[in-house]
């Protein structure tokens, strides 16, 4: 694969040249958007935003999972380890806190909670230890609902049940999109997950919006294209669904996957922690398959709508892409990576984290 | 790089090769790209296409102007 292509030096430059152009074609300041915690990663680990007009600003929204994941969900799975059951998660889903706790921290009170790497790790503990109850707290976004959806249809052994948060992305994108207080003219869109939806998943969302779009992979190169083919679009006042990542993304995604996807989950609406609860975001198991989903076989209600963040965090408006991190009065004071307060600097994915990784004190905002 | 039921082994490049990726959610081959998402692969990718977007914006950055209209109507796609 010629990936290194990606990474071009030279075509940076060009595109950066481009970038500019049309910039000043268009004069006014441009709001752009990701929705990806891996496209910030990108732009904030090559100073891409550092190469952009002054005009020309890209926010992160809210592409994190464990950032968005409820508090009373992280409570529940908690409670779940402390009553004796086994909870299994990812690294960083364990790192957030709920309202009190965090995973990690039940673990230190004798609840019994494991990292996994994939679900299929979950499947085997549980068949390896069929004495003891075992939960799969299972979170993110359309890129881990499939694999969840596959394992479900293997037939798990009975004694592991699934806690799912999953989101779904697209919807997502049209309540940002419609949110009045950030006027932002177009979006880069997430690859990984827009390889498994297609772009026809955001079709509804462009004819409600009409805003720009481009979906997006993760090199340098990528993001830049993307960039420019946003500006494009907004310099021709001609708003599209365009593909950059034509490699990877296709109209209809991955079909397969989908149906995995369709067989076991009904699409609910989803609270997203600190943003919204958002018609058609959520995934919840079926009822032919009640006896894998934790919240049916234990009589457990599904989270409702209440975000608790620590006091004077902003978690929330930084999930949004209201504000950059320096701009909470928490980041790198009381919050840091070694002592995070909140989701946003818990997660690889987190917008908190990220900036903190790589040493950003100020704001990257261009203020015009 | 080996194919067993539903599990391949993968390379991922600097010396990395991984067993037990799960490949049952694309209809993958040996010697396929695969995007591999939390253990799982969840497409395929296409080198060729890799290849086509590098080359289009390097043409696109470097012609003359009066060229220039015609490479771009070559790489627009999606939906108006």
């Amino acid at each position: 694969m010629i990936l290194e292509g990606y990474r071009d030096p030279v075509l940076a430059k060009k595109l950066r040249g481009e970038i500019e152009r049309l910039a000043k074609t268009i004069g006014k300041h441009v709001i752009l958007m990701h929705v990806c915690g891996s496209h910030e990663w990108t732009i904030t680990h090559f100073g891409i935003r550092t190469l952009l007009p002054e005009n020309v600003e890209v926010r992160a929204g809210p592409g994190c999972p464990v950032c968005v994941t409820p508090a009373a969900d992280i409570d529940m799975a908690a409670e779940l380890s402390l009553e004796g059951k086994t909870v299994l998660t990812y690294g960083d889903m364990s790192r957030a806190k709920g309202s009190t706790v965090s995973l990690s921290e039940a673990r230190a009170q004798g609840g019994d909670v494991r990292i996994v790497y994939s679900v299929h790790d979950a499947v085997e503990i549980a068949r390896a230890n069929p004495k003891r109850e075992h939960v799969f707290f299972a979170v993110g976004f359309e890129t881990t609902a499939p694999p969840t959806a596959y394992e479900i249809l293997q037939q798990p052994p009975p004694n592991l049940t699934f806690l799912t948060a999953y989101r779904y992305v697209p919807p997502a994108v049209e309540a940002v999109s419609n949110s009045p207080d950030l006027a932002v003219r177009g979006f880069i869109n997430a690859g990984h997950a827009s390889t498994v939806t297609g772009m026809k998943a955001y079709e509804h969302c462009f004819k409600m919006t009409r805003k720009s779009m481009v979906f997006a992979g993760f090199e340098p190169i990528d993001v830049l294209i993307s960039i420019a083919m946003l500006l494009r679009q907004i310099a021709n006042n001609d708003p599209k669904m365009e593909n950059e990542y034509t490699r990877a993304v296709t109209w209809d995604g991955n079909v397969r996957a989908q149906a995995a996807m369709d067989k076991v989950f009904d699409r609910v609406d989803g609270y997203w922690r600190g943003v919204a609860t958002i018609p058609g975001s959520g995934f919840q198991i079926r009822s032919e398959f009640a006896e894998c989903d934790t919240r049916s076989r234990f009589g457990l209600k599904e989270a409702s709508g209440e975000e608790q963040f620590v006091p004077e965090a902003r978690c929330g408006e930084v999930i949004l892409g209201k504000i950059e991190p320096p701009e909470c009065p928490l980041y790198m004071k009381a919050c840091t990576p070694a002592t995070p307060k909140g989701p946003t600097m818990v997660s690889a994915e987190g917008t908190c984290k990220i900036w903190a990784d790589h040493k950003i004190l100020a704001s990257m905002r261009c203020r015009v | 790089m080996k194919l067993d039921g539903d599990f391949a082994s993968v390379d991922f490049g600097e010396g990395t090769i991984r067993d037990g990726v799960n490949v049952s959610l694309v209809p993958a081959q040996i010697g396929n790209y695969v995007l591999v998402h939390a253990g799982y692969a969840i497409q395929i990718v296409d080198d060729a296409e890799a290849r086509k977007t590098l080359e289009y914006w390097r043409q696109i950055l470097t012609a003359d102007p009066e060229n220039r209209a015609s490479y771009e109507q070559q790489l627009i796609g999606g939906l108006g």
